[in-house]
């Protein structure tokens, strides 16, 4: 039974994961490569599943749906861009989290106002829907299986893309060295554009996908957009690869942590306190992983060459 | 940018020219003021104020001075709130008593988690300090002994020498501005100070500084211990006011906010953290009254406020008073 509960959570860590890395994905190259930082990432997840709970409902279909919310989530990113981001991208870093800050205050709100404060649910798609038996007396439902799955490809797809193709290979240059790439005649703007604006189309991905089994809501990307940084600092800023080594870890250690971590300290304390210890302590690991990452490697597990 | 000297204060005569002598002077008749609307909700507002000016006041320190933009400072606030709290069940009900206990929590916090986070500097040391402000969070969220996150309610305010100055709203204020007076002064001081200077130059230039010989670490984690400890206070004040602790007090939004204060005064002038606090909460209470939808106005104008780039209201006052303030 508690083997079941390990592969169950261990399903979860890993779901957890993938999404986180969808959304440090694009938050780690705006860093790494524009030296922006972008805390309305958050609000960009958040706005994908809305979009993709306003086109699902609109066109009845989860797949069109889906396949509508990226080009818009893509489009919505690019508008920030051309319209804020750019003038802010040699400004201060003060300035970057105020105008940023502005954003997620504005986008909150106007979420609430255009679909009610009430959270919205997609429903999951039929060809997605029930459960699987993965061993005696275990269920996982077949939707968050796929999610892993799809998670797992863009990760593999956005190794490739970044490694394998000529934009890539300016992207890993422009997060070793912006000037340089710029000074030796390739059109950096264009660059940051294409950067920022696939970071946000990943990130509405991340939030279109979990529209069928979160709640969509006003606020949803802010508790996120903190774990992405968790992630980044873990990573190293402007590593694609940290970035999913680290999601992986943060999404795995945050579920299990939660789920047995009393368990765990049951072997060494009294079932009370370390029920009590457990609880307070579970949340807390991955900021202590962190912690001790900064220590160790300052500039985290997979530091871009500089 | 920065706001006169520390040598011109002896100065009789410059007093009625500093900026400062103005806000406290306004600050300490406000009450009075008060009087002439409705004096409890106005009153409690000022004194909410004051306690968001302590906080701003505290970031500017070690934003302003150090260059250490501090993305957790509400976990500071927190810490002074739950120490109250903590106290008060275990029976001091002294202030004093509580704010030592929460400067020293503070300071703790913050050298442990700002030794850390400083080994990276630059945008690590934004996230970081961000994330570690959600760590304690995380931490009072998960304290079932303390409400978790319903927080829990104060028996009754704290004690000023065994007398219950502070259950009157007046007291509350005159104390409130009572502390933030130390800490402007204990600021100016610092910035004054030896240490200030080389704090000063870290932030100009920290290649220099460690050529001549000093090492910024340092320098910059006492900044930050000093900041978070300052802070605290606020929070001891904000449980008081409030007489009611919860984690939703040390949000990350909070942080924030307190940013954004810091920025609306102009940053390193440390009075006008304490204008762009006041004119931030009145912005806000301003634009809930008008509509429900305040933030839909809010919002967009902290982005043109980052895009324009003012230099704050210290600035604005500076320039308005001309040479003549100088």
């Amino acid at each position: 039974m508690s083997s079941a509960l390990l592969v169950v959570q261990t399903l979860n860590g890993l779901q957890l994961g993938v999404l986180l890395f969808l959304i440090a994905a694009g938050l780690t190259l705006t860093f790494g490569v524009m030296d922006f930082i972008n805390l309305a990432h958050g609000v960009q997840y958040m706005v994908g599943a809305y979009l993709a709970a306003m086109f699902v409902a609109w066109t009845g279909s989860f797949w069109t749906g889906l396949a509508l919310t990226l080009p818009t989530a893509l489009a919505f990113g690019l508008l920030l861009e051309t319209t804020i981001y750019r003038r802010l991208y040699d400004r201060a870093h003060l300035d970057q989290l105020l105008a940023t800050f502005g954003l997620i205050i504005f986008l909150n709100q106007a979420v609430k106002t255009l679909w009610g404060a009430a959270p919205l649910s997609v429903p999951i798609p039929d060809l997605l829907s029930g459960s699987v038996q993965l061993m005696d007396g275990l269920f996982y439902p077949v939707y968050r299986l796929a999610l892993i799955a799809v998670g797992l490809a863009t990760a593999l797809l956005l190794h490739l893309l970044i490694n394998r193709t000529r934009v890539g290979m300016l992207v890993r240059a422009g997060a070793s060295d912006a000037p340089m790439v710029s000074a030796l005649g390739v059109d950096i703007r264009r660059l940051f554009m294409i950067v920022f604006g696939f970071g946000a189309m990943l990130a509405g991905f991340a939030g279109a996908l979990v529209a069928p089994i979160l709640s969509v809501q006003p606020g949803m990307g802010d508790d996120l957009l903190i774990l992405a940084f968790v992630v980044i600092v873990i990573g190293g800023v402007g590593s694609i690869r940290g970035a999913f080594l680290a999601a992986l870890m943060v999404g795995l250690i945050d579920t299990l942590g939660r789920a047995f971590g009393p368990q765990l300290l049951r072997l060494a304390m009294a079932p009370a306190a370390a029920n009590q210890t457990g609880r307070s302590l579970a949340p807390m690991l991955i900021y202590i992983l962190m912690a001790g990452v900064l220590f160790f490697r300052p500039t985290g597990l997979f530091p871009v060459k500089r | 940018m920065r706001a006169a000297s520390q040598r011109e204060v002896g100065d009789a005569a410059r007093v009625w020219a500093r900026p400062e002598f103005w806000i406290f002077a306004v600050l300490a008749l406000a009450p009075l003021a008060a009087k002439l609307g409705a004096e409890a909700y106005l009153l409690s507002l000022a004194t909410h104020a004051l306690i968001f000016a302590i906080a701003a006041l505290s970031l500017d320190f070690v934003l302003g001075h150090g260059a250490l933009v501090s993305f957790g400072h509400a976990a500071f606030l927190g810490i002074g709130a739950y120490a109250v709290a903590m106290l008060s069940r275990w029976g001091h009900e002294e202030i004093f008593v509580q704010l030592l206990a929460a400067i020293s929590a503070a300071a703790v916090f913050a050298l442990a988690t700002g030794a850390i986070s400083l080994r990276a500097g630059g945008v690590y040391y934004i996230m970081s300090t961000l994330a570690f402000g959600q760590m304690l969070y995380f931490f009072f969220v998960s304290l079932s002994a303390w409400g978790g996150d319903d927080g829990v309610t104060l028996d009754a305010r704290s004690r000023l020498f065994g007398a219950a100055v502070l259950k009157s709203d007046v007291g509350l204020y005159y104390f409130a501005l009572a502390v933030l007076m130390a800490c402007w002064a204990l600021a100016e001081r610092i910035v004054g100070s030896r240490f200030g200077r080389v704090l000063g130059a870290i932030r100009q230039n920290p290649l220099r500084v460690r050529a001549v010989g000093f090492q910024p670490f340092g320098y910059r984690l006492t900044a930050y211990a000093i900041s978070g400890a300052m802070c605290a206070t606020a929070g001891v004040l904000l449980a008081n006011q409030s007489e009611f602790v919860s984690p939703a007090f040390m949000t990350w939004q909070r942080s924030g906010e307190l940013l954004v204060m810091v920025i609306l005064g102009g940053v390193g002038s440390l009075w006008g953290a304490i204008l762009g606090a006041i004119a931030f909460l009145a912005l806000e209470e301003m634009l809930s009254s008008l509509t429900e939808q305040g933030n839909l106005i809010l919002g967009p104008l902290l982005v043109l406020i980052a895009l324009t780039g003012p230099t704050g209201l210290a600035g604005f006052v500076m320039r308005s008073a001309g040479g003549g303030a100088r």
